[in-house]
């Protein structure tokens, strides 16, 4: 017992043993798990009955249509949102961030207020406010242009627009923080030199805002990228439950949840959670890359 | 709030950009009025017509929220449900994950920021990669290892998996890092232990570090659906997110307690955020630009 006291309060130990509840965590419930996903991958498990499958869960994801349904829906899904959640907060942080602007702290907080909601209430909201009824929310908005009722959550191209608009509604805040600290750091000078080189604002904006902020971007745009590849609740919360009519708003992780542990085929789901993982693996390594995480590690 | 020099201000952009952001602000503010507007009418109402914008005073009155607190429905039957417990629950769980999260991730992030020790870019490295994946797609994987731990049903089966939290980590240490090391130097100096230079030295000066990510890990905590859905089986132990939830069944109206109840979860944050909108940014923002 001694021997261990003296072991713990060793100077040369410490470091291990305050690292040590992150290692734990990693190696207990991370590299252990993938390792026993990846195993599970070639089995079938059935209660009580596990058999050695090979490659077929492999097989039997490429030629399933639903799985395609499901990677297209959750790739589109990113597309739109990268495209809207890059630019937009970036150009609204930029008017924020103005001189011009009155009361920028208080449209900031205003801004900010969706990401307060969880994803159950703002699937609720969302759910309503594009309810099929001709008195719901959108569809009196289209009522006041002299449009018919429609039902938005069941037709593919309103139904992702729907949860696109939730995602955009809860994150451009978040976006436009993260642009704001950014443009905060830009000294002042930079303009006013760009000013008296007669620079108009655009100009300001395109050739000092943006190529200063660029690292934000990035960051951004990987945390959209995983946020649209990693999808699931926004949808099951908008549909009230997995099922989308004609899988509309499918996403992979919500076909993984479909499969391990709505019809609990828990091999298969596996093989549907590493294919997941390779993809978020590689975006995490060109990331890692372009931001030089991995290269300047030095000292 | 002036970037290029504050020479002059002129009166006609001004104008535009605040016109341009009442409007947007409106906008961002109209899905909550609408559920606020929703949870004081019939759920009939909301049934029958949809969620709009109308204002009837005749039909709108405080009995959703009368049967939320007390189970009394608005017919006057006692009709009791579970959301006050499950916003015990939440209560308990987010105080419960925020403590151990913030402890635990602070000391870890110390070993880090402190120390050299052989080995310590690789681990770090493995924080890094922890915190850019999304959790949905390690959630099989844990979700089996939780399992086999037996760590099903328990609010222990949530906290724990998140405990020493990569981002959390990330943070502490940005901000250790730029408190002098004289400090920890002259701890030893007086006698004191690693572990009493921690706690007696370091974590007080960790303050500010710490406002910023209890509201950050609290709000998560408190938001949280996917995980506490995957780990909660009993109902007695659901928190807000899973209760909500669980109303939305295809039969039977539970929009009564459900647009009320939706509502009133939000109140804490809101009241929160309010208070320490500052703490919030700086906790949100602290990911994105990193030294």
């Amino acid at each position: 017992m001694r021997r261990i006291t003296h072991f713990i309060y060793n100077q040369k130990a410490a470091p291990y043993i305050f690292v040590l509840p992150f290692v734990l965590t990693f190696l207990v419930f991370f590299v252990y798990p993938v390792f026993t996903t990846i195993r599970m991958s070639f089995q079938e498990i059935l209660p009580g009955m596990i058999t050695n499958v090979g490659l077929k869960n492999y097989q039997r994801l490429l030629g399933d249509r639903i799985f395609r349904t499901a990677v297209s829906n959750s790739f589109e899904y990113m597309f739109w949102t990268v495209l809207i959640l890059i630019p937009m907060p970036l150009a609204l942080a930029y008017m924020l961030n103005s001189r011009s602007m009155a009361a920028p702290g208080l449209f900031k907080g205003i801004l900010f207020l969706p990401i307060l909601t969880s994803v159950v209430v703002a699937g609720t909201i969302f759910r309503l406010i594009f309810g099929e009824l001709p008195g719901s929310f959108m569809n009196t908005v289209r009522a006041f242009f002299g449009l018919a009722p429609i039902k938005w959550l069941r037709q593919e191209g309103t139904g992702m627009a729907a949860l696109v608009i939730m995602c955009c509604w809860r994150w451009t805040g978040v976006n436009i923080l993260y642009y704001l600290a950014a443009l905060k750091n830009i000294p002042p000078e930079m303009y006013e030199s760009a000013e008296i080189d007669g620079a108009n604002a655009w100009q300001k904006f395109r050739h000092i805002s943006v190529p200063l902020v660029k690292p934000t971007i990035i960051y951004v745009l990987t945390i959209s990228i995983y946020g649209g590849l990693a999808m699931f609740t926004e949808s099951y919360m908008l549909w009230a439950g997995n099922n989308s009519p004609r899988n509309i708003g499918l996403t992979i992780v919500g076909y993984l949840y479909r499969q391990g542990w709505e019809q609990n085929r828990m091999g298969f789901a596996s093989a549907v959670g590493l294919v997941l993982l390779v993809f978020a693996s590689i975006i995490n390594f060109i990331q890692l890359r372009l931001t030089g995480v991995l290269g300047k590690e030095g000292d | 709030m002036a970037v290029p020099s504050a020479k002059r201000v002129r009166r006609g952009p001004r104008l535009v950009l605040l016109v341009f952001f009442v409007c947007l602000s409106v906008v961002v503010l109209l899905p909550f009025f609408a559920i606020l507007l929703a949870s004081f009418k019939p759920a009939e109402e909301l049934i029958r017509y949809g969620l709009n914008l109308r204002l009837d005073w005749h039909l709108m009155s405080f009995d959703n929220y009368k049967y939320l607190f007390t189970g009394i429905t608005p017919e006057g039957q006692h009709l009791p449900h579970d959301y006050l417990l499950w916003f015990r629950n939440s209560v308990l769980l987010t105080v419960m994950q925020t403590a151990l999260t913030l402890l635990t991730s602070a000391w870890v992030a110390y070993g880090f920021a402190m120390y050299r020790f052989k080995g310590r870019n690789v681990i770090f490295s493995c924080v890094l990669v922890i915190l850019m994946i999304p959790f949905e797609i390690l959630m099989l994987p844990m979700y089996s290892q939780a399992s086999a731990m037996g760590l099903l049903d328990s609010f222990w089966g949530i906290i724990l998996p998140f405990m020493a939290h990569a981002s959390t980590i990330f943070f502490f240490r940005q901000y250790l890092l730029s408190i002098p090391k004289e400090i920890v130097d002259a701890g030893r100096v007086d006698g004191a232990s690693e572990y009493g230079i921690f706690f007696r030295l370091i974590l007080p000066i960790m303050k500010p570090a710490f406002s910023a990510m209890a509201i950050l890990v609290g709000m998560n905590s408190w938001n949280n659906f996917l995980w506490p859905m995957l780990v909660l089986r009993s109902g007695k132990k659901y928190v807000l997110s899973i209760g909500l939830n669980t109303l939305l069944t295809p039969y039977g109206n539970n929009y009564d307690i459900l647009i009320a109840g939706a509502c009133f979860s939000v109140i804490p944050l809101l009241i929160l955020f309010s208070f320490t909108q500052k703490y919030f940014i700086e906790g949100m923002t602290m990911g994105s630009v990193k030294g």
